[in-house]
């Protein structure tokens, strides 16, 4: 797909709200595309809400600061609450709904809740939200190709312990089932 | 050689590796802790110094070591840290040690807080150390121009015997975006004229930096500035987009000048004539460029990230030529591009009820 | 036959005069130690460095490459050269004022990096080139311009015995103290500097010699009077002795 796209993903720390960000930042170079992250930092690190702004264009990104995102992925409630406000009017945001029970505020833009922690409990373990999540945006957006992420997650694990790339089939089954989950439209949307 | 996605902080460390940097020495701080630790990890392997210096203070007098044997050293740290260092910055001045330094800015003042600022461009270009002195003050706004001024930096350094600062933000120093590296471009000159390493067939040599006779310091001093007037003769750098028929000229450096950009490209596409004036060495300050373009613009907005600090400099440079208005936040306070579309807005509008009287002037 | 009894030591300045007070004990230990990396034929490969007080001037003395350094930081400006040049001989020319009073820090730092350098610190208990005001090391009682009724204890505490700490750092190769109040003490103290500098060449850590000297226009006393002060007085706050030598045979 053609175009530009921010997206600020957030959640507690621990649910990999920042390495989902990165993951999207390494897709979208893969692609030859343009794009930027820009993290919370800092004491915010450890436990607490953690956020991180990226952008995804077929053009030079001036700006790694946005003041609203076409797209929201809200790990936990608390980030659901934090960034309603910052969606674009016609713009989406996914709800892992397995934590977040808020009533949605705005009608002028389209909301996708994922029972994300439920679904998890179906995959191979350890199973991970941010993952599946990224799978529902690429599918959700066309931004990216499923297939490049997948290609990321391959040459990541060449470069990171044993231990961690022994995850590799479980995140390649996250990404796909989250995938999955919009192309079989397995929410309402 | 293919783009790689990167931090700012880690793309600093990995071209001061390439540009062939033999010793860092610093102190952990938020936020450019990752460039010690980067260089923690790397450095050793490839058999060159790293040390955890006891402060700031100790960080840089190592640097001081290490410049005067004319090797390339450097240490990085942010704005309550790189306030430590200034006795040393002056010292070096003084005795024409080369070093890197690269200042990660965060809120303040006191401990502040770690967020991204530029509140130390005061700090960085109007001394705090003793005497008069320059930094050469390397500005990058993107993690690409992060590593072409960090390699930038070590060739000034060793061909001005000054030291060079790289002021960076925390907005830089913890995003990542692509960037390519490839090979440290520049040819270094020989230090061998007056580096130490012993009076071995030549008389002894010293690089020291008290002069007491009668007149030696300001001879000294005189000298000293007579480079700094070459330096801004042949380093000065700015970037210029879309200035051509501006009438509102942005001026603003490092991460802001990027977010200005944005701004500048939302307002072309509202058929404002907005352009954006932005310093990438701060000393030298392209203070000649900005009062050409202050001629041709009918008002020009200073945006900063601190209470107005580089604002000096343009006001200097643009010297009257047209009104400067100034809008920033600072200690964390972020300028976002509808922050700054707003100010544009604002300020557009009273360009046009002006503009006829301004241009009977011209 | 000829017997050589007196030689300019190639390490100092053909053409350069001390410039130190009548009695001072900079002049003595700066030929000492030109003397040594003469005998150690160290004077090609030397890089030496200055710190502030009347211990800054050592490139009007030395035949020697030298690199100033500021208030206290010189440990750091040694580190920084020796970690580039491993192979050249790097000490530093230290005062109380510079070593144990605002660089102690730096000092107990690089020893306990076990930094291969060699720090002499010539300790005349005050800020001498400043006229005399109190550091680190002044004796409780003793009159300075800062302490013109004496230092007491209750209000700016007690001196610092420099060479006794830094023996307690693990990187510390040797920490001494000596005197130069006769001949024998100069033997002693050459001997103590050339064990020091012996640990840089043979790169077992670092290296402390902290040398009592007189001062006696800030004591107000003759030079005479100084170093008969230096014995009686100062020796038994600030006593002689080698501290650590890891080299020692009868090492505890």
């Amino acid at each position: 797909m053609e175009g530009e796209l921010s997206v600020i993903i957030s959640g507690f720390g621990g649910q990999g709200a920042l390495f989902a960000g990165i993951l999207l930042c390494h897709t979208a170079v893969l692609e030859g595309k343009h794009t930027t992250w820009f993290p919370s930092y800092g004491a915010e690190m450890r436990g607490g809400a953690v956020n991180c702004a990226v952008n995804i264009s077929d053009h030079d990104v001036p700006s790694p600061i946005i003041d609203k995102a076409d797209a929201v992925i809200a790990l936990n409630d608390a980030s659901q609450e934090k960034f309603e406000n910052k969606v674009k009017p016609g713009g989406f945001m996914i709800i892992n709904s397995s934590l977040s029970h808020h009533k949605p505020k705005r009608t002028d833009i389209k909301y996708i809740n994922i029972p994300l922690n439920e679904l998890a409990q179906k995959l191979t373990q350890p199973a991970f939200v941010n993952v599946m999540a990224l799978g529902a945006f690429i599918e959700k957006t066309g931004i990216l190709k499923l297939e490049s992420i997948k290609e990321v997650m391959k040459e990541m694990a060449k470069t990171v312990s044993a231990k961690k790339a022994a995850l590799l089939p479980n995140n390649l089954e996250c990404v796909e089932f989250g995938a999955n989950i919009i192309k079989n439209q397995l929410v309402t949307v | 050689m293919a783009k790689v996605l990167v931090k700012g902080n880690e793309a600093i460390a990995q071209a001061a590796i390439n540009a062939g940097c033999q010793c860092y020495f610093g102190y952990p701080i938020t936020p450019q802790s990752e460039i010690g630790e980067y260089m923690g990890k790397h450095l050793p392997k490839l058999g060159r110094t790293f040390i955890t210096a006891e402060s700031e203070l100790a960080s840089i007098n190592m640097v001081i070591g290490a410049g005067t044997t004319g090797t390339k050293a450097m240490t990085s740290s942010s704005s309550c840290g790189i306030a430590l260092m200034q006795e040393a910055f002056s010292a070096m001045c003084c005795a024409e040690v080369p070093g890197v330094i690269v200042s990660v800015m965060r809120g303040g003042p006191g401990l502040g807080n770690i967020a991204p600022a530029q509140a130390d461009y005061f700090q960085a270009l109007k001394g705090g150390g003793n005497g008069d002195y320059k930094l050469i003050v390397l500005s990058p706004s993107t993690v690409q121009e992060a590593i072409d001024l960090t390699y930038k930096a070590f060739h000034l350094a060793l061909t001005y015997r000054n030291p060079v600062m790289l002021l960076a933000d925390g907005i830089l120093g913890q995003m990542m975006e692509p960037a390519e590296f490839g090979e440290y471009p520049y040819k270094d000159p020989d230090v061998s004229e007056w580096a130490l390493s012993g009076a071995n067939n030549r008389p002894a040599r010293n690089i020291v930096s008290l002069h007491m006779p009668e007149g030696a310091m300001e001879e000294l001093t005189n000298r000293i500035f007579e480079k700094y007037a070459l330096v801004a003769k042949n380093e000065t750098m700015y970037e210029d987009y879309m200035l051509k028929d501006a009438k509102l000229v942005l001026t603003a450096f490092g991460s802001v000048g990027r977010v200005a950009k944005a701004a500048v490209n939302r307002a072309r596409k509202m058929g404002m004539k907005v352009g954006l004036f932005r310093p990438i060495t701060l000393f030298p300050f392209p203070d000649k460029a900005l009062h050409q373009v202050a001629q041709n613009a009918d008002m020009i907005l200073d945006l900063e990230l601190n209470k107005g600090q580089m604002l000096l400099d343009v006001r200097s440079a643009v010297f009257g030529a047209c009104p400067v208005e100034f809008y920033g936040r600072t200690a964390g306070g972020l300028l976002t591009p509808d922050m700054i579309m707003a100010k544009i807005e604002e300020l557009y509008k009273k360009l046009d009820n002006t503009e006829e009287s301004k241009a009977g002037v011209r | 036959m000829e017997t050589l009894v007196y030689k300019r030591p190639e390490s100092l300045l053909k053409d350069g005069h001390f410039t130190f007070c009548p009695g001072c004990g900079h002049g003595v230990i700066l030929r000492i130690i030109a003397e040594l990396i003469d005998e150690f034929n160290l004077q090609k490969d030397t890089i030496a460095i200055s710190s502030v007080g009347c211990s800054i001037f050592l490139e009007k003395f030395f035949n020697l490459d030298v690199a100033g350094a500021s208030h206290g930081r010189s440990p750091c400006v040694a580190t920084g050269i020796k970690r580039c040049k491993p192979d050249k001989f790097v000490f530093t020319y230290q005062g109380d004022g510079d070593a144990a009073t605002i660089g102690f820090n730096e000092t107990i730092h690089t020893a306990c990096r076990g930094e291969h350098i060699t720090t002499i610190m010539i300790n005349n208990t005050n800020f001498g080139m400043t006229g005399g005001q109190a550091s680190a090391t002044t004796l409780v009682g003793q009159v300075t311009t800062t302490t013109p009724m004496g230092r007491k204890p209750e209000l700016t505490g007690y001196p610092l015995h420099a060479a006794e700490i830094v023996s307690k750092c693990d990187g510390t190769a040797f920490a001494a103290r000596v005197a130069i109040t006769d001949t024998k003490h100069i033997r002693q103290a050459k001997e103590a500097i050339k064990k020091a500098f012996e640990m840089q060449i043979k790169g077992l850590g670092y290296s402390f010699v902290e040398v009592l000297a007189a001062c006696p226009t800030n004591w107000h006393m003759t030079p005479v009077e100084s170093v008969e002060h230096i014995s009686n007085v100062i020796e038994t706050v600030h006593t002689l002795g080698v501290f650590k030598d890891i080299t020692a045979k009868e090492n505890l």
